[in-house]
C-alpha cells in the first residue's frame, strides 16, 4: 500500500501523482519504470517514474486517463492508496557525455523525459529539448525542462504555443542547424516511429523508451516482447530503452493493440 | 536420532505393532488400489474454478492405509525429496488418528496439502513401493497426503510444528514459491528471524500464477502459507531483491543468509517467423493472466483472449495446465502440439488423462513453423511440420526428425507456447560474484545448495532451470539444514 501525497492536474486527463514509495525512490535512476495495480481486481499496468524525491522517500508518476485502468488511477486523491507497487524494474538510462542530446517528448512521455534530460545535462551534455502537444493547454513540464536543459523548443500541432508543427519537425531544425550526437524520444509509439524515421535518414543515434502492454514486469511472461534489429526483445528486462532504428515499430503498434477489443470498462 | 533409527523406533511403536499384526500381508496386497474420485469430465471442462480431483473419503483412505505393509526398510521414503515419514503418516491415518497423520507430514513438508496434489509421486515415492515388486500397484501414497493434509484444514484443528528457540539470526529468502517455503518452513522451526521477499503482488510463486485453480485451488496454498505466518515467518510482497532492495542493503539491515528461490522467469519462444503475432504468448502470461490475476472473472481488470481454436504448444505439465484452462474458457478446439510422440511427452500421465477426458485434441508428431496472421496482426492460422521419430538423443527419447514435404496448415485464434523457461536474469545480474552457468542458473555445491557467495545459497528453477514443485522443495530443506549449519559453525 503506497500513500499519495500530492496530485496536480497537467490537463484534463493527464495528472502527476507523487507517492510514498521510500526504497523505490532510493533505488532508482533515470529510465527506470514501476508496476502499478489498484484494487484486489486490479490490473497491473507499467508507469516510467518521473522522478524522485529520497528525502520524502516519494516517488512522481505522470499518467494519461485512456483506459479503464489509467483513469481509475488517475481518479485517485491526496490520502488514497495505491495498492500494488512495484520497482524499479527496467535498466537504467546510460548517461554519458556525448556532446549534444536532443531530447524528443510527445504526451505524457514528457514526464518520463524529464530525469534523463536532468542526467544528461548534469553529466555535462549540450541539451536541446523538444516537447510537442495538440495544442497548448496539453503542454506539460516546461518550466522543469528550461531548467534543466539548454534549450526548450514547443511544437504544437494548431500552432496556439511555440511552433505550429509535428516533434519531427522540432527535431530536424535542430539537426538543420547543428551537430547532434544523440536523440532520446519517448512518447506515443507513432510519435517514437516517425522521430526514429527521421534521425536514421540523418543518420543521428536515437534511444527510445518503449511502454508496451506487461503483466508482471520482471521477464516472466513476454506480453512485452518486440523485435530489435531481427531478434525477439522483452521490454520489461532487456529495455525499456532500445537502439530506435532497430525496433520494428509497426509490429510494436500492433501487439498494442492486442486487446483493444477485449479491455474492461 | 537418526532418521533410520527414528524410522525404527517409531515402527516400534506398541499402536503400530499391533496394528501391522492386526492383518497379513496378504490381505492387504489383496486390497485393490482406490481410485481418486474426479469431477465428471463433461462438466468439468466447462467450470473455471472447481477441482478436477475430489480427494478421498475417510473409509476410502484408511482402506487405502490398510493396504501399505509397513516395511521395515521403507524404500518409498527414498523416493521423496523433502523425506517424508511415509509408513508412519499412513499407519496413522489406517488407525484414525488423522490429524496425528498430518502432524508427521508437517515434520519435514511447508506443504502437504500441495504436494499431495501435484506431485508426481508415480515416479517418486510411490515407485519405490513394494507393491510394486509384487507386480501390484503401489500404495496411493500421494491421495493418502492429500487426503490428511484436507482433513487436517477442513478440521480447523491445524497444527503448528515445534519451533526451536528463537535466535535472532535474520535470514532472507528471495521468491515465495515451493523452494521458498519450505526453506523458510524450516528455518523458522530452527528458530530464525526469516523474512520472504516476494516481486508478485502475492506470495505462493508458481504455486499461484502457475498451477491452475482446477489443479490446486489458492486457497489451499494460502492456508499453508498462513501456516508459516504462525511459525513467525514474515512476507514482504512488491519487494524485487536486487531492484527495490539490493544484496548491499540485505548486508545492512543484518541479514546474515540468503536464500535465492528466484524461480525460473523467463519463458522460451521458438522464434520461428510471425512468432510475435497477436494472440499468441507464453503459457507463463496465458496462466498468470487466468490465475494470479483472475482475468476470466469479468469482475478483474485485466483482458485475456478467450480463443475457439487455441493450440498450445509443448508436452510438459504447464502445457497440459494451458490447454486445460483454454477448453475452460470456451475453446471448441483445444489442442496440444507436440514434436514428439505421446510416450515421451514430459506430463504426468494423470494431466494427460484428464486433458483428454475433457476433449482435448493431441497433435503429437507435429512441430510449428510458421503462424500466419490477418490484417490486424491476428494470428489466424499455423503451419505444422509433421515429424517421425529417429534415433535416440542426449535425454534417451528418440530425437523427431521432420518428414520432408509433410506440412500441413490449421486454423487458429489462439496459440499458448509452452516448451520450457530459462532462469530469471534479475537475480545473478544484481549479485555480483555469483557465479551462473552458460544456461543462467546459479551455480550451487550439490551437496549443500551453497553458492559461489558464501552467504548465499539457492534452490529451485533458479537452479535446475525448470524442475518440480517438489524438487524445489527439497532443495529448500537441503538448503536450510547447510545454511543452519554453516551459521552455527558446524
Amino acid at each position: 500500500m503506497n500513500k499519495i501525497v500530492s496530485k496536480e492536474y497537467f490537463s484534463a486527463n493527464v495528472v502527476k501523482l507523487e507517492v510514498e514509495a521510500p526504497m523505490i525512490a532510493r533505488s532508482r535512476k533515470a529510465g527506470h519504470f514501476v508496476i502499478v495495480k489498484l484494487g484486489e481486481k486490479g490490473e497491473r499496468i507499467p508507469l516510467t517514474i518521473a522522478g524522485a524525491d529520497t528525502e520524502k522517500g516519494t516517488i512522481t508518476l505522470v499518467i494519461q486517463a485512456v483506459g479503464g485502468s489509467s483513469k481509475k488511477i488517475c481518479a485517485l486523491n491526496v490520502g488514497d492508496y495505491i495498492t500494488d507497487l512495484v520497482g524499479p524494474l527496467g535498466q537504467a538510462t546510460h548517461i554519458e557525455k556525448v556532446g549534444t542530446v536532443v531530447c524528443a517528448g510527445g504526451g505524457v512521455g514528457v514526464a518520463p523525459l524529464l530525469p534523463i534530460v536532468e542526467a544528461f545535462h548534469k553529466a555535462g551534455n549540450r541539451v536541446i529539448v523538444v516537447l510537442a502537444a495538440r495544442t497548448k493547454d496539453l503542454v506539460i513540464l516546461e518550466e522543469q525542462m528550461r531548467a534543466h536543459s539548454d534549450e526548450v523548443i514547443i511544437m504544437t500541432d494548431d500552432g496556439s504555443y511555440g511552433t505550429k508543427g509535428l516533434v519531427t519537425n522540432g527535431v530536424e531544425s535542430v539537426i538543420n542547424r547543428e551537430k547532434v550526437d544523440l536523440c532520446v524520444t519517448i512518447g506515443p509509439a507513432i510519435m517514437m516511429k516517425f522521430v526514429s524515421a527521421l534521425t536514421k535518414k540523418y543518420e543521428v543515434p536515437t534511444i527510445a523508451s518503449l511502454n508496451t502492454i506487461m503483466v508482471d514486469g520482471t521477464g516472466m511472461c513476454g506480453a512485452c516482447r518486440i523485435t530489435v534489429g531481427g531478434k525477439t526483445k522483452f521490454v520489461c528486462v532487456d529495455g525499456p530503452e532500445f537502439d530506435a532504428h532497430q525496433v520494428d515499430f509497426d509490429e510494436m503498434l500492433m501487439r498494442l493493440g492486442a486487446y483493444k477489443d477485449i479491455e474492461k470498462k | 536420532m537418526t532418521t533410520e533409527e527414528l524410522i525404527a523406533a517409531r515402527r516400534a511403536e506398541p499402536w503400530r505393532e499391533a496394528l501391522r499384526k492386526s492383518k497379513k500381508n496378504k490381505e492387504r496386497t489383496e486390497i485393490p488400489r482406490v481410485k481418486m474420485n474426479e469431477l465428471d469430465a463433461e462438466y468439468r471442462s466447462h467450470t473455471r474454478l472447481e477441482e478436477v480431483n475430489l480427494g478421498l473419503t475417510q473409509e476410502q483412505a484408511v482402506l487405502e492405509a490398510q493396504r501399505c505393509l509397513d516395511c521395515a526398510n521403507p524404500t518409498c521414503m527414498q523416493g521423496c525429496p523433502v523425506g517424508i515419514n511415509i509408513p508412519s503418516f499412513i499407519k496413522n491415518i489406517e488407525r484414525g488418528e488423522f490429524l496425528e497423520a498430518a502432524k508427521v507430514l508437517k515434520e519435514t513438508s511447508a506443504l502437504p496439502a500441495v504436494c499431495g496434489r501435484v506431485c508426481p509421486q508415480e515416479k517418486q515415492c510411490e515407485s519405490k513401493c513394494m507393491h510394486l515388486k509384487m507386480g501390484k500397484e503401489a500404495v496411493a501414497i500421494g491421495y493418502l497426503e492429500r487426503f490428511a493434509a484436507d482433513y487436517e484444514r477442513e478440521s480447523g484443528n491445524i497444527s503448528i510444528p515445534e519451533i526451536a528457540e528463537k535466535n535472532g539470526i535474520k535470514i532472507a529468502v528471495v521468491g515465495s514459491g515451493p523452494a521458498g517455503l519450505s526453506f523458510a518452513g524450516d528455518m523458522a522451526k530452527r528458530g530464525y528471524d526469516v523474512t520472504v521477499f516476494e516481486a508478485l503482488h502475492e506470495i505462493g510463486g508458481v504455486l499461484k500464477y502457475g498451477i491452475p485453480e482446477f489443479r490446486l485451488p489458492n486457497k489451499i496454498v494460502d492456508v499453508e502459507i498462513d501456516g508459516l505466518r504462525k511459525m513467525g515467518v514474515k512476507f514482504l510482497t512488491n519487494c524485487i531483491v536486487g531492484k527495490t532492495i539490493s544484496y548491499e542493503d540485505l548486508h545492512e539491515e543484518g541479514f546474515k543468509g540468503i536464500f535465492a528461490a528466484s524461480g525460473a522467469g523467463l519463458p522460451n519462444f521458438m522464434n520461428i517467423p510471425g512468432e510475435n503475432l497477436v494472440g499468441i504468448m507464453s503459457s507463463n502470461e496465458y496462466l498468470t493472466r487466468v490465475n494470479l490475476m483472475d482475468a476470466a472473472n469479468p469482475e478483474s481488470d485485466t483482458p485475456v483472449l478467450q480463443g475457439k481454436k487455441v493450440a498450445v504448444i509443448g508436452g510438459g505439465n504447464t502445457a497440459m495446465d494451458s490447454v486445460r484452462t483454454a477448453r475452460r474458457l470456451g475453446a471448441e478446439r483445444a489442442m496440444i502440439v507436440y514434436r514428439r510422440s505421446e510416450e515421451e511427452m514430459p506430463a504426468r500421465l494423470e494431466e494427460v488423462k484428464h486433458a483428454k477426458e475433457e476433449g482435448v485434441e493431441f497433435m503429437t508428431l507435429h512441430n510449428p513453423i510458421e503462424y500466419i496472421g490477418d490484417e490486424n496482426g491476428r494470428v489466424k492460422q499455423m503451419r505444422l511440420q509433421k515429424m517421425e521419430l529417429g534415433e535416440a538423443d542426449a535425454s534417451g527419447r528418440r530425437r523427431p526428425v521432420a518428414v520432408e514435404g509433410a506440412i500441413e496448415t490449421i486454423e487458429v485464434d489462439e496459440v499458448i507456447v509452452s516448451v520450457g523457461v530459462s532462469p530469471n536474469p534479475l537475480i545473478p545480474r544484481a549479485f555480483q560474484g555469483l557465479e551462473v552457468s552458460k544456461k543462467g542458473t546459479i551455480v550451487v555445491s550439490e551437496e549443500n545448495m551453497q553458492s559461489t557467495l558464501p552467504d548465499v545459497f539457492a534452490g529451485g528453477d533458479i537452479v535446475r532451470g525448470g524442475a518440480t514443485v517438489i524438487l524445489a522443495m527439497g532443495d529448500g530443506r537441503k538448503a536450510a539444514a547447510a545454511m543452519d549449519a554453516a551459521l552455527k559453525g558446524c
